[in-house]
C-alpha cells in the first residue's frame, strides 16, 4: 500500500467538506474518486498534499505518517518528515501552477536542486530524460506561456515526477484538454502505473474515469458512497446519486 | 552665453551631486525596507500588521516636507538631533519606504495562490518559496509602477533644501536670484529632465529584460 487514508473529516466554517473518508492505493494502482463539483474532491487532495489540515484522521504515505490520531488528537508530522513525505508524493494542479518565470526545464529541476540537495547534473539528466518520455525534448528551454494546455500538463507530470514519488495525485487532469488530448494523458497515466506508482485522480469526467481507472471511489457531499473496481462500477451503479450523476 | 553657462556649472554640478547621492541612498535603503514592510503587511502577525498600516497611513498621510521638518526641527525639541544630511536620508527613506512597501505588497498579492501550492508540494519552506518563486515574479509586476516612484524620487530630493543642504535647485534657484537670470533654472530644468530620461530609458530595458515571460 502506497497510501492509506482513514477517517479523513474536514469543515469549513462548520461545514463538513469530508466525513469520515477512509479508502487505500496500491502500487500500480490507478483510483478514481468521482463525484460533482463540491462533493470535496479537491479537498481529499489538498489534505493528502497537506495544503490544508484535515480536522481528524489519519494519512499514511508508504511507511509515514502525515498526519495521524493519538488519543483524539490529529498529530502531523514534524518538517524533516514532512519533507520525506513529500518526496514520496506527486501533484499536478488542476491548472498546472507552472513557475512562469522558469524555463520547462528549471521547473522541473527547482525542487531537486534546490529543496533536495540534488546535483546539477543529475537532476538535469533525470529531468531530459522525464521530457524525453513525455515527448517534450524540444521544449527544455520553453517558459511555460509559449505552451499549449496539454504540453503544460505534461511539464507538471514531469516536474511531479522529479523526485520519482510513490504516489501521483492529479487534480481534474482533463479539465483544461481538448477531448483529442484525453487518450494521450490516459497513456501517461498508464505508464506511470505500469512503473509502480500508485495513481489517484481527481474527476468529474465519467468517461475518462472509465477509460483509466482500475477502481472507482464515489463521493457525495463529503461521504464515499460506493467503492469498486471499475467493472463493478459501471455494471452496477446501485445509488440513485450515481445514476443522476451519469445522467447528466 | 556659453561663458555665463560654464560659470555656473560647478554650482550647479555640486547642487547635483548632493542631489545624486540623497537619491541613491534613498533607493539603496527604502527598497529593502519597502520588502520588509511589504512582508510585515502580508504576515501573520497581527500586530506587526497593525504597526506597518500605520506607519503607511502617517508617511502616505503627511506631506514629506513636513516629516523632514519634524525629524530635523522638531526631534531636537525633545533632545533628539540628527545633522542635516542624516535627516534629509532618515526622512527620505522612512517615506518612500511606505510607498515601495504598497507597491510591493500590491505585486505580491497578485501573484496566483497556486504558486505557494506548488511550491509547498514540491518541499519549498516559505523562506525558499518568497526566494525563488514569490520575489522574482513580483519584480516583474512592479516595475512599472516603481520606475514612476523613482522618477518622482529624483524631483523629491528638492525638498532637502529645507534643512539648508544644497541640492540642484537651490543651487540654481541662488544664481537666478543673484544674477537676476532665468538660465540658472532652465538648466536645473534641463538637468532633472535629463536624468528623469536616463531613469526612464533605464526602467524601459529592465522592463524588457524581464519580458521573457508572460
Amino acid at each position: 500500500m502506497v497510501l492509506e487514508v482513514q477517517g479523513l473529516s474536514k469543515n469549513f466554517a462548520g461545514k463538513p467538506v469530508l466525513k469520515d473518508v477512509s479508502f487505500n492505493l496500491n502500487q500500480g494502482e490507478i483510483l478514481a474518486i468521482l463525484g460533482r463539483s463540491g462533493a470535496g474532491k479537491t479537498t481529499i487532495l489538498r489534505c493528502i498534499n497537506n495544503l490544508t489540515k484535515c480536522d481528524r484522521g489519519t494519512i499514511k504515505v508508504d511507511d509515514m505518517y502525515l498526519c495521524r490520531e493519538e488519543n483524539g488528537v490529529t498529530v502531523y508530522a514534524k518538517p524533516a518528515e514532512m519533507l520525506e513525505i513529500r518526496k514520496k508524493l506527486g501533484m499536478v494542479f488542476q491548472n498546472f501552477n507552472l513557475f512562469p518565470h522558469m524555463s520547462v526545464m528549471q521547473n522541473i529541476i527547482e525542487a531537486p536542486i534546490n529543496v533536495f540537495g540534488v546535483p546539477k547534473q543529475k537532476a538535469q539528466e533525470k529531468a531530459a530524460e522525464l521530457l524525453e518520455m513525455l515527448g517534450l525534448s524540444d521544449k527544455a528551454n520553453a517558459y511555460p506561456f509559449e505552451l499549449s494546455g496539454g504540453q503544460k500538463q505534461r511539464v507538471a507530470i514531469a516536474r511531479a515526477c522529479a523526485l520519482n514519488p510513490l504516489v501521483m495525485c492529479m487534480d481534474e487532469p482533463t479539465s483544461a484538454l481538448d477531448p483529442e488530448l484525453r487518450e494521450g494523458i490516459a497513456t501517461i497515466i498508464e505508464n506511470l502505473a505500469r512503473d509502480g506508482m500508485g495513481v489517484l485522480i481527481i474527476t468529474h469526467d465519467m468517461n475518462f474515469a472509465r477509460r483509466v481507472a482500475t477502481r472507482i471511489i464515489f463521493l457525495d457531499d463529503g461521504q464515499i458512497i460506493q467503492e469498486s473496481s471499475k467493472e463493478e462500477f459501471f455494471a452496477n451503479m446501485g445509488d440513485e446519486r450515481i445514476r443522476r450523476f451519469v445522467a447528466m | 552665453m556659453v561663458d555665463y553657462i560654464s560659470r555656473l556649472m560647478p554650482a550647479l554640478l555640486a547642487g547635483l551631486d548632493t542631489t545624486l547621492s540623497v537619491f541613491f541612498l534613498t533607493l539603496v535603503f527604502s527598497i529593502p525596507l519597502g520588502i520588509l514592510v511589504a512582508l510585515g503587511q502580508l504576515s501573520n502577525i497581527k500586530p506587526l500588521v497593525a504597526v506597518m498600516k500605520f506607519y503607511i497611513w502617517v508617511m502616505r498621510g503627511t506631506p514629506l516636507l513636513l516629516q523632514i521638518v519634524f525629524i530635523f526641527f522638531g526631534l531636537p525639541i525633545i533632545g533628539i538631533t540628527f545633522d542635516r544630511y542624516p535627516t534629509a536620508i532618515l526622512a527620505f527613506v522612512l517615506n518612500y519606504a511606505a510607498y515601495f512597501g504598497e507597491i510591493f505588497r500590491g505585486g505580491i498579492e497578485s501573484i496566483d495562490k497556486g504558486q505557494y501550492d506548488a511550491a509547498k508540494v514540491l518541499g519549498f519552506t516559505p523562506v525558499k518559496t518568497y526566494q525563488r518563486i514569490i520575489l522574482p515574479q513580483m519584480i516583474k509586476i512592479v516595475l512599472p509602477s516603481v520606475a514612476n516612484e523613482v522618477i518622482t524620487l529624483v524631483k523629491d530630493t528638492a525638498l532637502v533644501y529645507v534643512v539648508g543642504l544644497g541640492e540642484l535647485l537651490r543651487a540654481g534657484k541662488i544664481a537666478s536670484n543673484r544674477d537676476a537670470s532665468l538660465v540658472p533654472l532652465i538648466l536645473v530644468g534641463i538637468i532633472y529632465l535629463v536624468l528623469t530620461a536616463v531613469l526612464t530609458t533605464a526602467f524601459q530595458k529592465l522592463e524588457d529584460r524581464y519580458s521573457y515571460y508572460q
